[in-house]
């Protein structure tokens, strides 16, 4: 079944890049995930995919193109969080200020063949967002809606703290090409990250230009037990509300007959 | 062993969730409180967010509560009466706890009130019982008398009206200040997601007067409805609870009870009183230290809750 899913989503991944790209463009991305569907189950704790990918050339590729470069970006299902900042009020440390950051991916992942100022120029970078720099955070201030410059206190703070659980991240010799064309990089998951869908946009350059890119996805996904607990709590709150509270009454009662002295 | 826990979307040690629910349950067997302001702060420092933690430990708690009531009931060591007219004022205080914490939550800043009072609350309540315990083993020492009930001393409390007799706690109060108690004890307990044990012991004893013969149990009672409703309460409405992470700390916490029962039979009174208000201005003094010293990262990042 995987194997099926994971030939189909191949097929349409090179019937999207085909049509998606008709001409004028002298290289095809082909790319694969190792696995397009990571299920949850109760002995999960985190994996590592990996993703599989081939340039491939054809009549109208300059013959003096000698290398490449990839940059690989994985963005988790977005998500509103705020990031606080605590200050000294009256002798203890509250929480004063915030921001809130609308809609933004819970997992955030760059790689790279090598450094992104050696592939391109910032200009380029910034506008196809290459790096945790120049990736769009939107906040909200009252009623503003902004990206603010990678060097404000409270986006460095919110990539720092997500780095730090290791769900954002940066590695720029991640991507390594096995042959010229033929390229591989591991995608890390640690045991946190959301479940929802993973979209993989995969941009390759080539002399400090893009020349193409392509996208990919993958889904994380609870299955038996851990989904069946998990809809219920949403969608039938009370029910499960009572069969939890029935739960503990019987643990309690349990306990009370294993430990009877009397 | 490594298990993923469904609602906190997070992958767990056993052994460590179920020891630290044992840990927890030997101390509230031992001084008979639900140990909710002890298991919240563990379980968020073991990395589950605040919201599931308050919730699941709410189960938590129903069950070692029940677990100790029916030991107590068997040893009819439980006022009906007396529970009764607790949880009265104990459901509507529940109630009136879960409105004040949407609009607390309105208003922002609900996590300093939730450091603030447990401070206030926890540095009072445990600096208290210390001093008390601290006198009564001195009065001990020197030979003094120990005077529980002091004669004609009735006080204001005596004086007020609707008085009922609680047969098994063999005392004749007005219900007034028994609901008020558990209206008390009930907001409480919603607004900062505990059991509130550790202060209704004390204000039964102190304040009622009921007889430390069934104090224990009463509270236990109180306890496990509050508990109850809060986690119907906290399923219906924030889908919080999980159900697998409440089932480690109850089987952890049921069988940590049994064993701080039997410890606490052993130690006198007084001691126990000593110990346990010790235990709650330690954890008091920790939330106060932890709003005055700057702490390592200014920023925090919290998921906003998602609405669907």
């Amino acid at each position: 079944m995987r194997r099926l899913g994971l030939c189909l989503s191949v097929t349409t991944c090179l019937l999207a890049s085909a049509i998606g790209l008709p001409s004028a463009r002298a290289e095809r991305l082909i790319v694969s995930v190792s696995n397009q569907r990571v299920t949850v189950t109760p002995n999960y704790s985190g994996e590592e995919l990996v993703l599989f990918g081939s340039v491939e050339k054809d009549a109208e590729t300059p013959p003096d193109r000698a290398s490449y470069d990839l940059v690989v970006t994985i963005s988790g299902p977005p998500a509103d969080m705020v990031t606080r900042r605590k200050e000294r009020k009256f002798g203890i440390w509250i929480n004063t200020d915030y921001r809130e950051f609308i809609q933004v991916p819970d997992y955030l992942a760059v790689f790279s063949n090598r450094p992104l100022e050696a592939i391109a120029s910032p200009e380029i970078a910034r506008r196809q967002q290459l790096g945790l720099d120049n990736v769009r955070l939107t906040q909200r201030l009252g009623s503003d809606y902004a990206d603010v410059v990678p060097n404000d206190a409270f986006r460095r703070a919110f990539v720092r703290l997500r780095a730090e659980g290791g769900l954002y991240r940066e590695d720029m010799s991640a991507v390594s090409f096995l042959t010229p064309t033929l390229f591989r990089t591991g995608i890390p998951l640690p045991a946190e990250v959301a479940t929802g869908t993973y979209h993989v946009d995969i941009q390759l350059f080539a002399g400090g230009a893009l020349i193409t890119h392509t996208e990919t996805a993958f889904e994380i996904v609870k299955v038996g037990f851990e989904q069946f607990v998990a809809t219920t709590a949403r969608q039938n709150g009370l029910t499960y509300g009572l069969a939890t509270a029935f739960m503990a009454l019987m643990t309690g009662w349990m306990a009370s007959i294993v430990f009877r002295r009397d | 062993m490594q298990l993923y826990l469904p609602i906190a979307d997070l992958p767990v040690n056993v052994f460590l969730i179920l020891a630290m629910g044992a840990a927890v349950g030997f101390v509230s067997g031992m001084f008979g409180i639900g140990g909710g302001f002890l298991m919240t702060p563990l379980l968020i420092f073991a990395g589950i967010a605040p919201g599931v933690a308050v919730a699941s430990v709410a189960s938590h708690i129903a069950a070692s509560s029940f677990s100790g009531a029916i030991s107590y009931w068997r040893r009819r060591a439980i006022d009906p009466t007396l529970a009764f007219v607790l949880l009265t004022g104990g459901v509507m205080g529940t109630a009136l706890g879960v409105w004040t914490f949407s609009l607390l939550r309105s208003l922002g800043q609900l996590d300093l009130m939730i450091a603030l009072s447990y401070v206030v609350l926890l540095t009072t309540v445990g600096g208290l019982m210390f001093w008390e315990g601290l006198r009564a083993i001195i009065r001990a020492r020197r030979g003094t008398p120990v005077r529980i009930r002091r004669a004609g001393s009735h006080g204001w409390i005596h004086a007020l009206p609707f008085k009922i007799r609680f047969k098994r706690s063999k005392i004749y109060l007005s219900v007034v200040p028994v609901i008020v108690v558990g209206l008390l004890i009930g907001f409480i307990g919603a607004v900062m997601g505990i059991g509130g044990g550790f202060i209704l012991i004390p204000t039964m004893i102190y304040l009622l007067r009921v007889p430390t013969s069934t104090v224990i149990g009463t509270s236990m009672v109180l306890t496990l409805v509050t508990m109850l409703i809060a986690t119907l309460l906290h399923a219906a409405t924030n889908h919080l609870v999980d159900a697998v992470l409440a089932l480690i700390l109850m089987v952890g916490g049921v069988t940590g009870a049994q064993f701080g029962a039997r410890a606490g039979q052993r130690i006198r009174g007084e001691h126990l009183r000593l110990l346990l208000g010790l235990l709650i201005l330690a954890v008091g003094i920790r939330f106060a230290i932890e709003l005055v010293i700057r702490p390592d990262d200014l920023f925090t990042i919290r998921e906003v809750g998602v609405s669907e």
